[in-house]
């Protein structure tokens, strides 16, 4: 049981309360439309690239990090931030100027979205069927991270006290922690929309920084500064990862058990370019800057943040299973004659983990044993564990706080896409083709209220079956890896056309399934971990399947675009003005060369290559 | 942008860092609560980067505001 004191709990009150301020005092500036679902499309660059890195914090990705350090090992610093940086830079030096189109309706019109981008663009099918599968990820994405967070909120008992009061039973504990996170946010954002959103995300970074520096730095002094971690750990780098012999290049090196170039050409260019230059929650912060260099430097702000994000992020699981494992001890010891035992219980679950990392427990609180009788390990704890390790009492109300922080921006973030991609491109462009202003500001609001009560939804149906949250490596390599294969064509050449588009999502997707159902990780069971079909192949790692199925969908998405483009007929140049990127106008470069993009973006580059080689 | 941004992100860190900094003062001699942090009274001192951080940032917005506002009229 998690006691906190009246310090821990002021802080999170305090922190709600901003949280709601900011909607509260947007509300009288959300007038119209526009207003809501992209902000007025009036913020300065460092506002959006913060809010970017924010909206790229959810709980999903804070867990994740710290458990693929826990158990990837120092590998997974250089492997996040090759799959965040380069991509970043691409999208803030090539696409922004694409996506964000002119201001205000001159010359080419000036997409609201992602899947309105596709609309002017290719046509209006391809925009259709985008629009369909983002909006049904986007709610689909929302109660995963939800459901992903409250089991942990659950496991630290936070919210035991307040469930108690309320006579809740234990079941009710887990709806608490998801129903609470989620109203704030809904209420916040039906308030100020997209605005309130990223003001919040922007706080929320600064609060994941301020929650979990100090447990970094505590953590690293007690096992021992930089060598006494690297001493505590098993020796594999990413030096290691890419130096592999060439007769072992797809069996793999290090555990992840990837190849080299699978690994630079996979994490790199899908996985990066599937998150950064496509996943319209991201790109939403970056389009509502004020202007085309506003927007073009907010991903690059980003990028030189997410220099460091992994360090901080990936190295709670790396001190966690470097730390002894907790045991149920009992000391003896002597005092004024009377002899006192001290007996410290752990339990078994605890006890069968590594370091402070816990192996899953069942019912009955035993460990869960895998197929080759090892416990299996709950790597999601890692960080919650070491908050809990490591920050006294009032430090330990900020780590929640942030932790709490990245859950709700997160699902804001996913919440606003919903909205926005919901109301312009499936309300007004099939529905209400004419409708006002003010019926499309209620459309959004409705929205937020529809894709709240289907995350809510979908959180509950994984409290259900909890391999759903397994689900999302798929989702991901169908959606948003084929997208990118569009994109790509779409931006950088006139030839691609909207049939190709079409085709090639479809493509994508299907291969996506097809190759994730015919491939099975070494020690699974058929099923939402792949071979659902057949099982023709084992990939070495369940990471090893998502990006090889990514990777998959990738590839024929780009073949089957370029395939059906060039047999179909090409739309005039005039009509794509601004829509690829060699016939959009570029601004005068009137500034001095250290001050252009294209120099921050080197730099960051360099700056990231430097980290990596420093730590990595 | 509607409001600068940096004013309510000012304002949150600097009323953390006075709780902290407040509690780490008050609960200085007690060992049982810092057992976990290594002995280091760490409220107090990342309460006092908290502050800092906050009141700079906090100065940084409300002369952001100015400007937004002159820019208005």
């Amino acid at each position: 049981m998690l006691n906190l004191s009246a310090a821990d709990w002021l802080i999170l009150l305090i922190y709600g309360f901003f949280m709601l301020t900011a909607g509260f005092s947007l509300k009288p500036a959300m007038t119209g439309s526009k207003e809501f679902m992209q902000a007025g499309r009036a913020l300065p660059g460092w506002l959006c690239g913060m809010a970017l890195v924010g909206a790229s914090l959810g709980s999903q990705e804070v867990l994740g990090m710290g458990a693929a350090g826990a158990r990837y090992g120092l590998a997974s610093v250089g492997f996040f931030a090759l799959g965040s940086i380069p991509a970043m830079l691409f999208a803030g030096l090539v696409l922004m100027p694409v996506y964000y189109g002119a201001k205000s309706g001159l010359g080419a019109a000036a997409a609201r979205s992602i899947p309105e981008y596709l609309g002017l663009r290719f046509d209006q099918k391809t925009r259709a069927l985008n629009a369909c599968l983002f909006a049904a990820m986007a709610a689909f994405g929302a109660g995963i991270a939800l459901y992903a967070m409250a089991r942990v909120i659950a496991a630290l008992h936070v919210f035991d006290h307040v469930a108690n009061a309320l006579n809740l039973p234990p079941a009710g504990i887990l709806l608490l922690a998801i129903a609470l996170p989620a109203a704030l946010v809904l209420t916040y954002v039906l308030l100020g929309g997209l605005a309130a959103a990223m003001y919040n995300q922007a706080l929320q970074f600064c609060l994941v920084v301020a929650g979990l520096l100090p447990m970094v730095l505590l953590g690293l002094r007690k096992i021992g500064g930089w060598g006494g971690l690297k001493a505590a750990l098993p020796a594999n780098s990413l030096h290691d990862l890419i130096h592999v012999s060439p007769g072992s290049f797809h069996a793999g090196a290090g555990p992840m058990g990837i190849g080299a170039v699978g690994l630079l050409l996979g994490v790199g260019l899908v996985l990066g370019g599937g998150t950064w230059c496509t996943d319209f929650r991201l790109l939403q912060t970056a389009m509502a800057a004020k202007d085309v260099e506003s927007a073009r430097r907010a991903p690059l702000i980003a990028a030189a943040v997410w220099v460091l994000v992994p360090l901080l992020l990936v190295l709670p699981g790396l001190i966690a299973v470097g730390l002894p494992t907790p045991r149920t001890t009992i000391a003896v010891h002597n005092e004024n004659g009377t002899i006192y035992h001290e007996i410290t219980v752990v339990a078994p679950a605890v006890e069968a983990g590594k370091g402070l990392v816990p192996a899953k427990a069942d019912a009955a609180g035993r460990p869960v044993m895998g197929p080759d009788s090892q416990a299996v390990l709950d790597y999601e704890m890692a960080t919650p564990n070491m908050l809990v390790q490591f920050l006294p009492l009032g430090l330990l109300g900020l780590g929640l706080t942030a932790l709490l922080a990245c859950l709700m921006g997160g699902v804001a973030a996913s919440l606003t896409a919903f909205s926005t991609v919901f109301t312009c491109d499936i309300y007004q462009a099939f529905f209400a083709k004419g409708a006002s202003d003010k019926r499309m500001l209620a459309a959004a609001r409705w929205a937020a209220v529809g894709g709240m009560l289907l995350a809510i939804g979908a959180a509950c149906a994984a409290m259900r079956l909890n391999s759903m949250l397994d689900a999302m490596v798929l989702v991901f390599a169908a959606v948003n890896a084929p997208l990118f294969a569009t994109l790509l064509l779409g931006a950088l050449w006139k030839r691609a056309t909207g049939h190709g588009a079409f085709a090639g999502l479809i493509a994508g997707a299907a291969g996506a399934l097809l190759h994730h159902g015919l491939a099975l990780p070494k020690g699974e069971q058929p099923g939402i971990h792949g071979g659902w079909i057949a099982v023709l192949h084992h990939p070495s790692s369940e990471m090893a399947l998502g990006l090889g199925t990514a990777g998959f969908a990738f590839c024929l998405s780009l073949i089957i675009t370029a395939a059906v483009s060039v047999s179909t007929k090409a739309r005039p140049k005039e009509e794509l003005k601004g829509l690829v990127h060699s016939l959009t106008e570029r601004p005068p470069a009137n500034v001095t060369w250290w001050k252009r993009p294209e120099a921050l973006a080197a730099a960051i580059l360099l700056a990231a290559i430097a980290v990596n080689l420093i730590f990595v | 942008m509607f409001y600068d941004a940096r004013i309510s992100m000012g304002m949150l860190f600097t009323l953390i860092g006075t709780i902290l900094t407040a509690f780490g003062v008050a609960t200085r001699s007690n060992t049982a609560v810092y057992a976990k942090s290594l002995g280091i009274d760490a409220n107090l001192w990342w309460g006092l980067v908290l502050l800092g951080f906050g009141v700079v940032v906090m100065m940084l917005g409300r002369r952001g505001q100015t400007k937004l506002e002159k820019e208005k009229k």
